[in-house]
């Protein structure tokens, strides 16, 4: 690639930004056509994907070299300390050029050859299809049907080719209504919920200015609340603080006139825009990326940057939605997140807050119902990984048009597949369908249950997190009484056919009586204890990282031994690794 | 004294509400010396509602019309409502529990009368005696011995009867040792760590006062000790106040070891904040908890305003220094405040939790609370008078007790596999610390239970707590033995609030318990297939 000038640089460091300054790896770094490699002296692998770096930049030199910081959009954050100025300045300006690429087709999505072939291919692409997610929702029905006036994206470029209506509203009113609102959003449909027979429909702003209406559109929302029912108001929620909506009057948007609309309610939810979402975001990142935080900073930190106050705002909505959006089949493996990735209508860099908000509200969800959803959180954040790696076609261009000119399923693969294959490692060995009969979950939103979310936001500062996992212990338990059930399956077949095989039953008849699990006699003999499958060492391998070097709480120590200089210094933080 | 003149009304018709998740109860109610009952019409299925009158923290009334209406808020943090005919016997059933919610003598408590059954009285009692863990020590190394210096309680009042000492000193150094600490407290082992061969101990501070007076045998003691440990060992001093608190302390004849005197120590500040402060804060969070429609900001500027969290990570990194200071540098660490009996008494027994596998079995924590809390001298009657309730101005209350408690979850929950026992034990130690019908917190040290006579009149709580039925509550299913020390991060990202227990009358429980119950459920699924295939492989028939 024209862009690299530097291949690989040796004697690097890397800092760890939360143990103590003094411990560094040291290894070699690779520059490659996708990926920064480093490579440590315990020959563990960091890569880092061109396409998740957010932001690289170059410190000033330092008596060891010269420091290199990047930040990353997977909110990981490496320093590397590079011994010559000269491959530092090499490196700096290849990754802030490969890490901007201008052109679609520049993207690792269409290099990356995962070795499928193209049936294999196809059907991940299929995987996951929106028709067939609305037939589960029961639609087409009497009320709503599948229109095909966006077929050309004559009416919408954002929208995708099938668009669900009302059935009563006619093609006119649809062009219509497409007119008034920005963008050529009108309302859709975008679940339905089958018992209740209530809807969600989505569109964007109307073009409304100060006085302007539209005959058309005021149908189409009729139509929509003819199409419930049961209910006999429709609520339209607007997602903004009815200042920015008042303010937006003035460019010739805004909302909708009550008086113009009739049996239809108007509420206001005050949810910010991306450009607030992302300062905050910036924010939060900056107070914990703070080295020696306090808890108290860390909390007023938490507060201003008012991250956790825009969740609880998107959370009260959609509770407020209908209280019946999130059904216990809708959250199974995949079906969610296919209707939003569908659907994401903005540049992956603009929308990203409102992306991972929405996962965070999931992962809130998850935490409050840790037996509602069927995926854990490894899923959520490998999800997000991969909005930004750009190494799957799911997650690229803007729209459905875009996303079709780009012939994105001939030339690059679907994320869901890769994902299913690897199951076992995101499901949630907790999930029961039964305990969730009730399907609607009824988070609480009261203040206090909202927490930090540290798996996302420090998923790389490997000190910052509990040094054994519940979850993987947890996991291998149910894997491993899976495989012993069938074992104990496996053998007393074999046993009855010996015993078919036997003319003298009662030797046999006795060994299979043996066989129950609860059989008290044999249940304590120990001379098999050698062989149990289980890996008891798991658990004490999951360890890792238990130093009390990198913790923080050892710089309190040198900071003594440095006031009181007349005595023996303390040099707990280059105290070695021997756990 | 008779507990009937404190009774002003036998019974009422009331209607209580146990707060979210609860249904409400409608009954008779019932003052008795100490208890309150309700107790449901014949016709109704729910049993007898019983609450113990000591855990009563405040009690607030209001009468309209011709009912009444009584809050209680208890020790526990839960808030109970009482719905009651008759403005009379309202007013004379508040100020019946008001009066025998506060009594102050030890041996008309409800321990003393509290007989259950399948118990035996002095069953427990010896479970975790100073004896055996000399035992544990002494096999490890032969530095030290168990001293009876303390056999009457006259050289340290607050002591147990033995201690464990260097085999070096004789008992008559302890004494004036003793005499030159505050409140006699001399440095006595805590922890012996046999894989550096290290040792923690903990005293009261030196009474050096303005004059700097020294004493030889307290300097020969800490000499004794390093003598004791591996060759060529350090000292280090953790003085769990500022180094300004303790020049200061001086004025009032305390102060700090000076440096010439004790050769090979070398004495760290870490100020931890204790007493009022510390209370101040217990109070303040729990308000913040109560309130359910709070703004996200509002919430995260009580979280921060009270500053509990901050306790937390203070106290943990104090005690993570004291341990890396045996562990890695293979140094002895004396730990000490002012008194001795709060803070110095959460660093010591946090640093042995994380260093010692076996305090983190279910009988080991058990015994830990038991020697470094109990047996150590903390003052329970004085600390957990009241909780985060009460309207009395607070003279000796602090939640240090609490404080441990919520340290030891923050490490359970950092090392989930690590500990033998769960959630469930550390808030029914904070339950019992505060009110409990067992004997156990009783008393502020071992020579006032001795003339109590605890021991012989009242159950022990371990013995309550060891009983079969009541395992599943307190165990983590999840625990497997692991040999290393337990290096938590105190990072502020790291620490969390412990929900399960501020939050625990404010949340439904539901689906968190549920998800616990599947865990045992796997857990036990396991130990059953586990436990069937060794039978499976032994009678399979020989071909």
């Amino acid at each position: 690639m024209e862009h690299i000038r530097t291949t690989k640089v040796e004697q690097v460091k890397l800092l760890d930004r939360f143990s103590t300054s003094n411990k560094a790896l040291t290894g070699t770094l690779y520059l490659t056509a996708t990926h920064l490699l480093f490579i440590d002296s315990h020959q563990k692998e960091t890569w880092i994907l061109h396409h998740h770096i957010a932001s690289v930049e170059k410190l000033a030199l330092t008596t060891s070299g010269c420091p290199l910081v990047i930040q990353c959009k997977n909110f990981r954050i490496v320093h590397f300390i590079v011994p010559r100025e000269r491959d530092c300045h090499d490196i700096y300006n290849s990754l802030l050029q490969l890490s901007k690429q201008a052109k679609y087709e520049d993207l690792y999505a269409f290099s990356y050859n995962p070795k499928q072939n193209d049936s294999e291919r196809l059907r991940g692409w299929q995987l996951i299809d929106l028709a067939e997610e609305y037939k589960r929702m029961g639609v087409p029905n009497s009320n709503w049907q599948l229109s095909d006036a966006n077929r050309e994206y004559k009416i919408c470029e954002t929208y995708p080719r099938e668009l669900y209506v009302p059935r009563i509203a006619s093609k006119p009113i649809i062009v219509g209504s497409s007119k008034f609102r920005s963008k050529g959003r009108f309302p859709v449909l975008s679940y339905y919920h089958r018992e209740k027979e209530a809807a969600v429909c989505r569109c964007s702003q109307p073009l409304s200015g100060f006085s302007a209406r539209c005959l058309e559109d005021e149908h189409l929302l009729q139509a929509i609340s003819k199409a419930n029912p049961v209910n006999r108001y429709m609520y339209v929620m607007d997602t903004r603080p009815k200042l920015n909506a008042m303010a937006n009057r003035a460019a010739g948007k805004g909302y909708e006139n009550e008086d113009n609309y009739s049996n239809i309610r108007f509420q206001f939810v005050g949810i910010e825009n991306i450009h607030v979402m992302r300062s905050s975001l910036q924010k939060l990142l900056e107070v914990n990326g703070t080295k020696g935080l306090s808890v108290n900073d860390f909390y007023s930190g938490l507060e201003s940057s008012g991250w956790l106050r825009h969740i609880k705002a998107v959370m009260d909505a959609a509770i407020f939605l209908t209280k019946v959006l999130i059904e216990k089949d809708w959250i199974s493996f995949g079906h969610k997140f296919s209707e939003r990735c569908g659907h994401l209508d903005s540049d992956p860099k603009e929308v990203s807050p409102v992306f991972t908000q929405f996962l965070e509200c999931v992962w809130h969800l998850t935490e409050q119902f840790p037996q509602a959803f069927e995926f854990n959180e490894a899923f959520l954040l490998q999800i997000h990984e991969h909005i930004y790696s750009c190494q799957f076609g799911n997650f690229l261009g803007n729209c459905q048009k875009e996303r079709e000119e780009l012939k994105l399923k001939e030339k690059t693969y679907s994320l869901w597949p890769f994902l299913l294959d690897d199951q076992k490692k995101y499901l949630n060995p907790l999930y029961s369908p039964k305990s969730q009969a009730v399907a609607v979950l009824e988070p609480n939103t009261v203040s206090f249950n909202f927490k930090f979310w540290r798996n996302m936001y420090h998923q790389f500062d490997r000190t910052l997190h509990p040094r054994q996992s519940v979850f993987s212990i947890i996991m291998n338990m149910n894997e491993q009484n899976k495989q012993l059930e069938n074992d104990i399956k496996d053998l007393e077949s074999k046993i009855k056919q010996h015993k078919n095989k036997q003319t003298d039953g009662v030797l046999t008849k006795e060994l299979l009586h043996s066989v129950r699990p609860e059989s008290p006699t044999l249940k304590t003999s120990l001379c098999f204890k050698e062989q149990t499958l289980l890996p008891v060492n798991d658990a004490l391998r999951t360890i890792e990282g238990s130093n009390p070097a990198d913790n923080r709480y050892s710089e309190y120590a040198e900071e003594f031994s440095k006031s009181e200089p007349a005595v023996v210094s303390l040099e707990y933080g280059v105290a070695r690794m021997t756990c | 004294m008779e507990f009937s003149e404190l009774i002003r009304t036998g019974r009422a018709q009331a209607e209580l509400l146990r707060g979210p998740g609860a249904p409400p109860l409608r009954g008779t109610l019932c003052v008795t010396g100490h208890h309150l009952l309700l107790s449901p019409g014949p016709q109704a299925t729910s049993d007898l509602w019983l609450l113990l009158l000591r855990s009563v923290d405040s009690i607030e009334k209001r009468v309209a019309g011709d009912s009444g209406t009584i809050t209680l808020r208890c020790k526990d943090l839960r808030v109970l409502q009482l719905d009651i005919e008759g403005v009379e016997a309202t007013l004379d059933i508040a100020r019946s529990i008001e009066a025998l919610s506060s009594l102050e003598s030890v041996i008309t408590s409800f321990p003393f009368f509290y007989r259950p059954k399948g118990l035996r009285l002095g069953d427990a009692w010896h479970f975790h005696p100073p004896e055996h863990h000399y035992k544990r020590v002494a096999r490890e190394t032969n530095a030290w011995r168990l001293s009876e210096v303390n056999e009457d309680f006259s050289v340290c009042p607050s002591y147990p009867r033995a201690v464990i000492v260097p085999r070096a000193v004789d008992d008559d150094a302890l004494a004036r040792s003793a005499r030159f600490r505050q409140g006699g407290r001399f440095p006595v082992l805590s922890y012996h760590h046999a894989p550096s061969g290290t040792v923690l101990l903990r005293s009261s501070q030196p009474l050096t006062g303005p004059q700097k007076r020294r004493c030889a045998e307290d300097e020969e003691l800490l000499r004794a000790v390093l003598a004791g440990a591996r060759p060529g060992a350090r000292g280090f001093i953790v003085d769990t106040r500022s180094a300004q608190a303790a020049k200061q302390a001086r004025m009032t004849g305390g102060g700090t070891e000076a440096k010439a005197a004790y050769p090979g120590w070398k004495r760290l500040h870490r100020p931890m904040e204790r007493g009022r402060p510390l209370q101040e804060s217990f109070v303040r969070l729990v308000e913040a908890c109560g309130d359910l429609e709070q703004s996200m900001d509002r919430w995260l500027s009580r979280l921060e305003g009270c500053r509990w969290l901050a306790h937390v990570k203070e106290a943990l990194s104090t005690a993570c220094l004291a341990a890396q200071g045996m562990e890695r540098e293979g140094a002895c660490i004396l730990v000490h405040g002012a008194e001795g009996t709060d803070s110095t008494l959460l660093v010591t027994s946090l640093a042995q939790l994380i260093l010692d596998p076996l305090s983190r079995t279910m009988t080991g924590f058990q015994e830990l609370v038991e020697r470094e809390w109990i047996q150590a001298g903390h003052p329970f009657q004085l600390r957990c008078a009241h909780s985060a309730f009460s309207h009395a101005r607070p003279k000796h209350e602090a939640p240090t007790f609490l404080l441990f408690l919520d340290c030891v979850w923050q490490l359970g929950r950092q090392f989930p596999l690590s500990l033998e026992f769960g959630e469930g034990l550390l808030l029914a130690l904070f339950e019992h610390a505060y009110a409990s019908p067992f004997g156990t917190f009783l008393c502020n040290s071992e020579k006032e239970r001795c003339l109590c006579e605890v021991r012989t009149r009242t159950h022990s709580l371990w013995s309550g707590l060891n009983q079969p039925k009541e395992q599943r509550k307190l165990r983590n299913p999840l625990y497997v033995l692991n040999p290393l020390a337990i290096w938590p991060s105190v990072e502020p990202q790291s620490l969390r609030l412990w929900q399960g227990l501020f939050l625990r009358w404010t949340r439904p429980p539901e689906p968190s318990e549920a998800a616990w119950e599947k865990v045992w459920q796997i857990v036990t699924d396991k130990e059953k297939t586990e436990g069937s295939q060794p039978t499976v492989s032994a009678s399979e028939p020989q071909p």
